[in-house]
């Protein structure tokens, strides 16, 4: 039964869902924007920082020294994959570097659940957004709210890096022409391993303040690889904007369909894509000839 | 070299998969593993052409692999179907047909778009299984109760049992499977899919639909699948809702990637190793669930450093052990002189082309503007038949953009393009080039993991069989005329000698020879040679002029080139183009006095 409050409360998860949703892809886009890798361990990553914000948080009870500390491990994280094994495959088949992206990703699903089991664990959310928010006309609970603002933030951050700095300017003309930049003098590589640090970092974080919403699984991070895959599809790969825009639909997609029927949320989000697939095959905002 | 070793493959193979029971079973093969590895193998198969042979990275191999099961465990579970091999044949069908769908919308792109599309299509069907479609699937629940085959042949019964019974049953699944995974790759059809991999543009320009070839790939692919996933289900007697999930994607990846891409074995050495790695890890290792962690480690190395898997290491090792032993016999191979071959290409195969005595080639006002930028604009282009005309301009000049436009690698803004009166505007590159006009490309585009001679062939082919075409089941030398054409190809450009080197051990002055051979085996009737004689040397340039003069027997040709001695020396007539536009057109003569193009083009200081 569809009523007022359980459509505005499925309207606010859905922008929930894709706020979460927009800030993981525009990790996933940015990195294959400019380095011209599709990171099949992203879905991985996002597991790691909630992970890791989970034994930050059990060793301190401090939910924003877990966000903190989570952020920071999977910098590292991303920049020691880049370092140690990704530059190698920028000069090889857009196949090859799947496939090991792929195998890193299992080989940091099976490491957690070595560590942690495969029993969910939880975080709690911190204490000033715990309970529910009364909105006039309907109540919700506190945290998603901030989630909602928390990750807000967080894509306002990651645009002004993108859009207002010097790493940023290089990184979008890094995404026009890489070799073109390396030309200028521009020490591409640097730049590389930031942006697989930063693009990790995205996933993590999001990871982590996902964590209280969620149950933290190893395998968590499958599901979310795909639907990100599906933003960026709808979106347009390597477009930050698209992976925006992507992520909110793709999120009160999955959202208001589960209303009416949660068998066929799933399937609506593919159907959709199809039909963009099928209308615009760059995406809604990707250009024409990146393939 | 296939003739001789057609069927020894197949034999090894039948051995192979007889023997294995009485050897790796009595070593503590459990015919439970065994039969997984079976299935693991086959279901590769048909990944491994996808993959291996055209390129083709699919994440959603699971949702074909479902389909074929669920479709073959419906029929016999619920609709109470009894003949098990019937309902084999309906679950490939159906998941062949469900390939075809999804290749249709999937296939819209290519590289890492591909891969994504796939991941997300095979997870609709997964959803699909799970709630809206579990009144026939049974949800999270799968279908229980799957049975084993029974035959009844001249009063012979036997029902399939359990563990080697079913091996034997399995066994053969999988060896018909091989033979005509076999045939296929043999096949004119298994050529242009791994040209298709090596270079989908060439594969397109040289008049092959690759589009169709692709989603043919895809289609088979996915039939090998639902094959597999049915006998999945008769196997366990039970059809598991997890072959729809992505780690059953993932699983028959990393399996192929483990057991070598392109070998059509590696899925089945791949998951015999995963599978025995996983029993040995976890039962005499009592590693439990760190078996897992293993095997991803493993898998990341060997794409780190053994790309091409085991069998591709292993064929490397004897290759290189082979090459040592053989090295001193090092006879250095002098390519031939073109000029020294007089040869001739079969004639065409069109007998279509009614006599036309207008122009062979005409450009109406044919104009191109990329946003603000027009490149070529309102040309005026006729060729007679038999010409060899020239054209030249400085850089920038849109020489490149026209020919792209007269091949029909991109379609003109506006104006009309003409050959043999017939209007071509819009046309795609593969039916142009069917229609006999085709071009050499001015940076090479070869199939440069593939041999001179398998170069060659794919370009012949296009022209024996047509635009497209499903013999995927004859064997490629028996395709009519095609040795005649290769060979004849081979020596007009020189390269009979050098036939069986891979392409990219030529030198370049090779290459650009089979560049223009490419071009050349498909018969065209009028060529188009784009900066044949650039970055050569004196040499090499003296023996493509002398190659040009012999192969413009018969033929009409148009050469861009800056070599302005070599087209003054070549062309009846030379057309200018400058800025987009044409400048000048006339007999070399004519060029030479011509007071613009000595302004525009040679900088005035010819007066």
């Amino acid at each position: 039964m569809v009523t007022w409050p359980n459509f505005f409360s499925q309207l606010f998860n859905g922008l929930a869902l894709g706020a979460l949703l927009a800030l993981i892809s525009s990790g996933l886009t940015i990195i294959y924007g400019t380095l011209g890798v599709l990171n099949l361990a992203h879905g991985a990553m996002f597991m790691l920082g909630g992970y890791a914000g989970y034994v930050a948080y059990e060793a301190t009870g401090s939910f924003t020294i877990a966000v903190v500390a989570g952020s920071v491990f999977l910098v590292v994280v991303g920049v020691l994959m880049e370092r140690v094994i990704i530059r190698y495959f920028y000069s090889r088949p857009a196949e090859d570097q799947i496939l090991v992206t792929f195998g890193i990703g299992i080989c940091l699903v099976e490491a957690i659940r070595l560590f942690f089991g495969s029993l969910s664990k939880t975080v709690s959310p911190p204490d000033w957004a715990a309970g529910i928010t009364s909105l006039g006309f309907m109540f919700y609970p506190t945290y998603r709210l901030a989630v909602v603002g928390i990750i807000a933030v967080a894509l306002v951050a990651l645009f002004l890096v993108l859009f207002r700095t010097r790493i940023g300017l290089i990184v979008r003309a890094g995404i026009e022409d890489s070799a073109m930049v390396d030309a200028l003098g521009i020490d591409v590589d640097r730049v590389f391993m930031i942006v697989f640090g930063i693009g990790a970092m995205a996933a993590g974080f999001a990871g982590i303040v996902n964590a209280p919403v969620v149950s933290l699984t190893p395998d968590m991070g499958d599901a979310i690889l795909v639907e990100t895959f599906v933003v960026v599809v709808i979106g347009g790969v390597g477009s930050f904007t698209g992976a925006i825009l992507g992520g909110l639909i793709s999120g009160e997609i999955l959202s208001l369909t589960s209303m009416v029927d949660p068998a066929y949320s799933g399937v609506m989000l593919f159907a959709v894509m199809t039909l963009v697939l099928m209308l615009r095959p760059q995406g809604l905002l990707g250009t024409r000839g990146r393939t | 070299m296939l003739g001789r070793h057609a069927v020894l493959v197949e034999i090894l193979t039948a051995i192979g998969l007889i023997v294995a029971p009485f050897t790796l079973g009595r070593l503590g093969l459990a015919p439970g593993t065994a039969n997984q590895i079976l299935i693991w193998g086959l279901f590769g198969v048909g990944f491994d052409l996808l993959f291996g042979y055209t390129g083709l990275l699919s994440f959603g191999q699971s949702a074909f692999y479902g389909t074929g099961g669920f479709v073959a465990a419906y029929l016999l579970t619920r609709v109470g179907m009894s003949n098990v091999l019937l309902a084999l044949v309906i679950g490939m069908i159906a998941a062949a047909i469900a390939g075809y769908g999804v290749g249709l919308i999937a296939l819209r792109r290519t590289g890492i778009y591909f891969a994504m599309i796939t991941v997300a299509i095979a997870e609709m069907f997964f959803f699909l299984e799970n709630s809206p479609l579990s009144a026939w699937t049974g949800g999270e629940n799968g279908l229980p109760g799957v049975p084993t085959p029974r035959f009844d042949l001249f009063g012979f019964h036997y029902q399939v049992g359990p563990d080697w019974s079913m091996y034997g049953f399995l066994a053969i699944c999988y060896f018909i499977g091989i033979v005509i995974a076999l045939r296929i790759v043999r096949s004119p059809v298994g050529a242009i899919l791994s040209a298709i991999r090596e270079n989908p543009l060439r594969a397109a320009a040289v008049g092959h639909n690759v589009h169709g070839y692709k989603l043919t790939a895809f289609v088979i692919a996915a039939a090998y699948a639902g094959v597999a996933g049915g006998l999945l289900g008769v196997l366990q007697a039970f059809m598991p809702p997890e072959a729809f999930t992505f780690d059953t994607s993932g699983q028959l990846i990393i399996q192929t990637v483990i057991g070598g891409t392109g070998t059509l074995f590696g899925p089945l050495v791949g998951a015999a190793v995963w599978l025995s790695l996983r029993d040995f890890l976890q039962q005499s290792l009592n590693l439990g669930a760190a078996w897992k962690l293993v095997l991803g480690v493993i898998f990341v190395l060997l794409v780190c450093f053994l790309r091409r898997g085991l069998i591709g290491g292993l064929r490397d090792a004897i290759g290189w052990l082979m090459a040592r032993r053989d090295a001193p016999a090092g006879e250095t191979d002098k390519p031939v002189p073109a000029a020294a071959v007089v040869a001739t290409v079969g004639p065409s195969r069109r007998k279509d082309e009614t006599p036309f005595s207008g122009p062979v080639l005409e450009a109406r006002g044919v104009t191109k503007s990329f946003g603000g930028l027009v490149a070529n604009r309102d040309i005026q282009f006729s060729v007679k038949q038999g010409e060899l005309r020239g054209v030249i301009g400085p850089n920038g000049a849109g020489k490149s953009t026209f020919f792209k436009m007269l091949t029909g690698e991109l379609p003109p803004s506006s104006g009309q393009i003409m050959f043999h009166g017939r209007d071509i505007t819009g046309l795609d590159i593969a039916s142009v080039c069917q229609l006999g006009l085709t071009k050499s490309y001015q940076v090479n585009q070869l199939f440069n993991r593939l041999t001179v001679r398998a170069n060659v062939v794919i370009a012949a082919l296009a022209e024996r069989r047509g635009r497209f075409s499903l013999d995927f089941l004859r064997r490629i030398d028996r395709v009519p005329g095609l040795d005649a054409q290769v060979e004849g190809t081979l020596a007009l450009v020189g390269l009979a000698a050098r036939a069986d080197v891979p392409v990219s051990e030529l030198a370049y002055g090779e290459k650009r020879r089979l560049e223009i051979g490419l071009a050349l085996a498909s018969s065209p009737s009028l060529l188009l040679l784009d900066e044949p004689l650039a970055g050569m040397s004196p040499r090499e340039r003296a023996e493509t002029v002398t190659l040009l003069k012999n192969i413009r027997r018969g033929r009409t040709l148009v050469v861009v080139d800056h070599d302005m001695d070599a087209i003054f020396e070549l062309a009846e007539r030379i057309t200018v183009l400058h800025e987009g536009a044409v400048l000048a057109e006339g007999t070399p003569a004519e060029i030479q006095r011509n007071k613009f193009v000595q302004e525009a083009y040679l900088g005035g200081v010819a007066a």
